[in-house]
């Protein structure tokens, strides 16, 4: 045997992706499986990183007590949207494959710690949690059925904003599901608010923000101007926590941060005070 | 007779943000019979970028509200472009309740950028002024008349452009984003505005087709900058009979109708 024979096969070594997990606030590294085990929770800094709809659904939602609704209501390419890397129709439909959800927010009735409730969930995974026509139409539709059936509404949001592919009527879902929470409210019926990581731009600037109570998670975004834009508007640099939950607490937008841990037992206890 | 060339989207976008259209000002002037402005949220401030203050057109008193994009230089800088704080909005639902305690309807210009996207703003809750805008617009008794004048800029616009009748001048756009907005992002390249302008769907024509306006006011060959009171004077037409057909209703039966209509936008779902 040579010291110099060529290697003919390469040892089968993952890619570093598939094992670190690097924390998007502090930028610490820790192994993907820790990642998970701490439910998305960066050990370092505390930061609450990104669920799917699922995954929070069964953190909130009373085992076995959730059942999905108005799944058929899904996307819309009523413009036949065309941008440069193709149609709108090929994206989504290649989101619904990924995802295995038909919208970027996810309905369902359920009961949280005993109390029953309309809940939704956006996944931020499907189309950067946009607010499309399905979107805003699955939002207005729980609201009424929550009406109805005398139920509160716990929405979770995460989103980058309105949904461009599907132009103004995506703009038009901000007025929509706006009107559709101040009749829930005007009903006396409660909704809680949680905007996790991110809710910014027509989702902050709509329901996301009409909490009867308005909570999020430890260093979430929440925000309604990007901060680049803003940035480049003031020609100023911003602070680091600009636009963090612990910000917006401060400045007096959140009622409370709650750690995810203690999520469900918070609402189940607010829905206790006020007698649902 | 020259040949006539279509006007694509960009024209339509150019011609809305033509500094020479018609500004705010001029539609108090032309549209107005008189007009009182009113100041302050009662909070911070009072906004330069979004006026209000009640008036009478066709000898019906009304509260406007509408984006103020200013003139001459010191206007621009001093209203931000027309471009509202949360203040703004918060002063316009104040003269709002206001104005729905004597049951006086509201006639809103709409021509923004968007929203102003600053420090203050967002530390005073820019997403929060605009998301209750929304909201309590949608639950107002009294009537609503909108129109988008210049630039309808995503929720900055909408923020008092929810209403009973929503009118849009022919060279006027009203967007989800810009369209150097939108190529930036979905085309990786600001340059694609033209494109972006097309696939968006933003001229009046075409958000009649969506259901998204209810009705197009034309404006004089060329488009309004050329003559700015027949383009006023054509609005105050479509103004007082959509203020006219409103006054027929009972606030509760207006209320029911524009949350019907809210309600259809974007519901293609069985």
């Amino acid at each position: 045997m040579s010291w110099f024979e060529p290697k003919t096969e390469k040892a089968a070594i993952p890619p570093a992706k598939a094992l670190w997990a690097i924390c998007p606030k502090c930028m610490s590294h820790m192994s993907k499986a820790e990642w998970k085990a701490n439910n998305c929770i960066c050990p370092k800094c505390n930061y609450h990183g990104r669920l799917t709809a699922r995954q929070r659904i069964a953190q909130v939602a009373d085992d076995g007590s959730f059942a999905e609704v108005f799944r058929a209501v899904s996307y819309s390419d009523h413009l036949d949207f065309h941008d440069a890397t193709g149609p709108y129709k090929a994206k989504v439909e290649a989101t619904i494959q990924k995802t295995g959800e038909t919208e970027s927010v996810v309905m369902g009735t359920c009961t949280i710690g005993g109390h029953k409730a309309m809940l939704g969930v956006m996944d931020f995974a499907f189309m950067g949690g946009s607010l499309g026509t399905g979107t805003g139409e699955r939002i207005a539709r729980a609201c009424e059925q929550a009406i109805a059936e005398r139920r509160p509404l716990v929405l979770f949001s995460a989103s980058g904003g309105a949904r461009m592919h599907e132009g103004i009527l995506s703009l038009m879902q901000m007025a929509k599901t706006s009107a559709a929470i101040g009749r829930l409210k005007e009903a006396g019926l409660p909704y809680i608010s949680v905007l996790t990581d991110p809710t910014t731009g027509g989702v902050s600037a709509s329901y996301a923000m009409l909490g009867d109570i308005n909570v999020t998670e430890p260093k979430a975004l929440i925000g309604f101007a990007g901060r680049r834009v803003i940035e480049n508007t003031i020609h100023q640099k911003l602070p680091a926590d600009f636009q963090s939950a612990e910000y917006l607490e401060q400045h007096g937008f959140i009622d409370k941060i709650v750690e995810r841990r203690d999520m469900k037992a918070f609402i189940a206890k607010m829905l206790n005070y006020w007698g649902f | 007779m020259a040949t006539t060339t279509k006007k694509t989207a960009m024209d339509c976008v150019k011609l809305a943000r033509d500094p020479q259209r018609p500004h705010l000002k001029d539609f108090i002037r032309y549209v107005c019979d008189d007009f009182e402005e009113l100041h302050g949220d009662r909070l911070v401030n009072d906004d330069r970028g979004l006026v209000g203050g009640f008036g009478t057109i066709d000898g019906r008193s009304v509260l406007v509200l509408g984006h103020n994009k200013g003139a001459t230089v010191e206007e621009n800088m001093e209203s931000n472009f027309g471009m509202a704080n949360p203040d703004g909005y918060r002063k316009a639902m104040r003269l709002a309740r206001l104005a729905e305690k004597f049951h006086v309807p509201i006639v809103t210009f709409v021509d923004t950028p968007g929203a102003y996207p600053g420090r203050e703003a967002e530390e005073r809750g820019q997403a929060e002024a605009i998301a209750k805008s929304l909201e309590f617009f949608a639950l107002l008794k009294t009537p609503v008349v909108v129109v988008i004048t210049g630039e309808g800029g995503s929720g900055g616009a909408l923020a008092i452009a929810v209403g009973d009748r929503v009118l849009m001048m022919e060279n006027a756009v009203y967007s989800v984003i810009s369209p150097e907005g939108c190529a930036g992002i979905l085309w990786r390249d600001g340059t694609k505005a033209p494109a972006a302008a097309e696939a968006l769907k933003i001229t009046a024509g075409d958000l009649l087709k969506l259901g998204a306006i209810d009705a197009v006011v034309k404006e004089p060959a060329g488009g309004a900058q050329k003559n700015h009171k027949a383009a006023c004077t054509a609005v105050r037409k479509a103004v007082v009979a959509a203020l006219k057909e409103l006054a027929k209703l009972p606030a509760d039966e207006l209320v029911e109708k524009r949350y019907a209509k809210l309600r259809a936008m974007g519901n293609f779902y069985a």
